[in-house]
């Protein structure tokens, strides 16, 4: 299983045909307390790049984008009584949606972990 | 872009680990590492203490010596009745534009100390301080001074449970101060102004000293367990709980008094329409019935609703727009204050709010979402 991450600091988990979709630990302490998650319908189809969920905090909202295009498959309907987790567990229990990914190829535009990380310190 | 500017206090702010953010002109602090959901609950358990040194303080005063003709230059532009205020009492009011509209919302004290109970204390906003200064000065005639005290003067203010108890062990008689109502005393070695108010809806107090002073009884107050550093971040989700309007959100020049709600602030006798700038507007507004209020509104469901955020009726017709909006952790769930058109103000009118293309259903309700905890006595 691999995990790539976004220069918008979303991570995506790849498990055969499968991407689990969240925002990292840099960004959910970048958010501060998370006080909403708004998650798409199952079902839904996204293109790379487009807005797949919104985070709230208590000072603003920011939009999630799909790393990679697909099928929504699974949302994580735990945050929706406990947002905070995304703070508690960004990248394990606060993980967002998952998505039948439909093009495997468009994940060798992001980041693996050592490059995001780089990335992050430069920020 | 001119260069921030920074309160006495700045070093302390970063020293805590703060996050600086510009606001009005100043590297103000918006959070700590307690975060603000955190530091809004301690306020409301606990007590905050809040570095509002950037907000502007002055004095108006008369060359003939008498407070009379100090507040009659100042009544001239404010809806408030400033000649009743009896020394150590303190008003909210605002500045007006010729059509009405608020420049700002400020605080207005009589001094109370002998021998300087015909000056007028004022607290204006940070962002509108330097048009507030100069819409003063035009105003006042011969005779009457403005003196501005940016240069010499910080504010702090206290606020929560146990602000009173914190407060007091430096100068046990800030006790006996009811809200709204202020006096000059030492804290321990320090002269301060203390008065009783605040912007979060508990009690407490905002306190001016000497800038060569503010950093010895900031650390007087935060040696107690108590107290914590709050920021910006939390102070605008405690006054939106509490209901208060923040300029250049939910008041600015587009909006009366009457529209925002704030017909308390003006004195029965000052509301026939005539003696200040203004003055005009406010009857008028008084007597159309169709004009808009300002309300508080409460999203059901989780999702905040943020500021612009349209209003509609059920039938899906644009009524109004969220001013303030967001998550408030005391009520631990949205709240929004907006305006919308009069016959929607009443409490329990079902509207939407149209968050990202869907209509979301809310209610009016009732101001604050958490009740004010003033000390009247």
């Amino acid at each position: 299983m691999s995990t790539y991450y976004t220069e918008d600091h979303e991570w995506i988990s790849v498990d055969g045909d499968t991407g689990t979709v969240g925002i990292s630990v840099y960004a959910a302490k970048q958010l501060g307390d998370v006080v909403y998650v708004e998650l798409p319908d199952v079902g839904k189809s996204l293109d790379k790049g487009d807005e797949a969920a919104v985070v709230e905090s208590v000072k603003a909202a920011s939009e999630v984008y799909a790393p990679v295009g697909g099928e929504v498959t699974a949302i994580n309907e735990a945050l929706e009584d406990a947002p905070d987790t995304v703070n508690a567990s960004a990248e394990g229990d606060g993980w967002f949606l998952k998505i039948k990914i439909s093009d495997a190829g468009e994940l060798g535009s992001l980041m693996d972990s050592d490059k995001y990380k780089a990335y992050c310190d430069g920020l | 872009m001119s260069e921030l500017k920074r309160t006495k206090l700045f070093d302390k702010h970063v020293a805590a680990g703060a996050k600086m953010v510009p606001f009005a002109g100043y590297d103000m602090p918006v959070q700590y590492p307690l975060g603000i959901k955190s530091e809004h609950l301690h306020t409301r358990e606990k007590c905050g203490l809040f570095d509002v040194s950037h907000m502007g303080q002055c004095f108006i005063s008369a060359d003939d010596g008498t407070f009379e003709t100090a507040a009659k230059a100042l009544e001239t532009i404010v809806p408030a009745d400033i000649q009743s205020l009896k020394p150590g009492q303190q008003r909210y009011s605002q500045f007006l534009n010729a059509e009405g509209g608020i420049l700002d919302d400020l605080m207005i004290s009589r001094l109370g100390l002998e021998g300087h109970t015909h000056t007028l204390y004022l607290v204006v906003n940070a962002g509108c301080k330097d048009d507030d200064f100069a819409h003063i000065e035009k105003h006042l005639p011969d005779g009457v001074n403005l003196s501005i005290k940016d240069d010499t003067l910080s504010l702090i203010a206290l606020q929560g449970p146990k602000a009173a108890e914190v407060l007091g062990g430096l100068n046990s008689k800030v006790q006996d101060l009811v809200f709204m109502t202020h006096t000059d005393l030492p804290l321990g070695d320090i002269w301060a102004h203390v008065s009783r108010s605040g912007y979060t809806g508990e009690d407490g107090y905002e306190i001016s000293v000497k800038h060569e002073d503010v950093d010895a009884l900031v650390d007087q107050l935060l040696a107690h367990d108590d107290v914590e550093l709050i920021g910006l971040g939390a102070r605008d989700s405690l006054r939106l709980e509490a209901g208060l309007c923040l300029y250049g959100h939910d008041i600015d020049t587009s909006v009366s008094p009457i529209e925002a709600g704030l017909i308390w602030s003006v004195q029965k006798h000052r509301r026939g329409g005539e003696g200040y700038l203004g003055a005009a507007r406010i009857a008028a507004d008084i007597a159309d019935k169709s004009s808009k209020r300002l309300v508080g509104i409460l999203p059901e469901g989780k999702a905040p609703a943020r500021e612009h955020t349209e209003i509609q009726d059920q039938d899906g017709n644009t009524i109004g727009e969220i001013t303030s909006g967001g998550f408030g952790p005391s009520v631990g769930g949205p709240v929004a204050m907006g305006y919308v058109a009069r016959k929607f103000a009443k409490a329990s009118s079902e509207i939407n709010l149209m968050v990202r293309g869907k209509a979301r259903p809310a209610k009016v309700v009732k101001l604050p979402f958490v009740p004010h905890t003033y000390y009247r006595g």
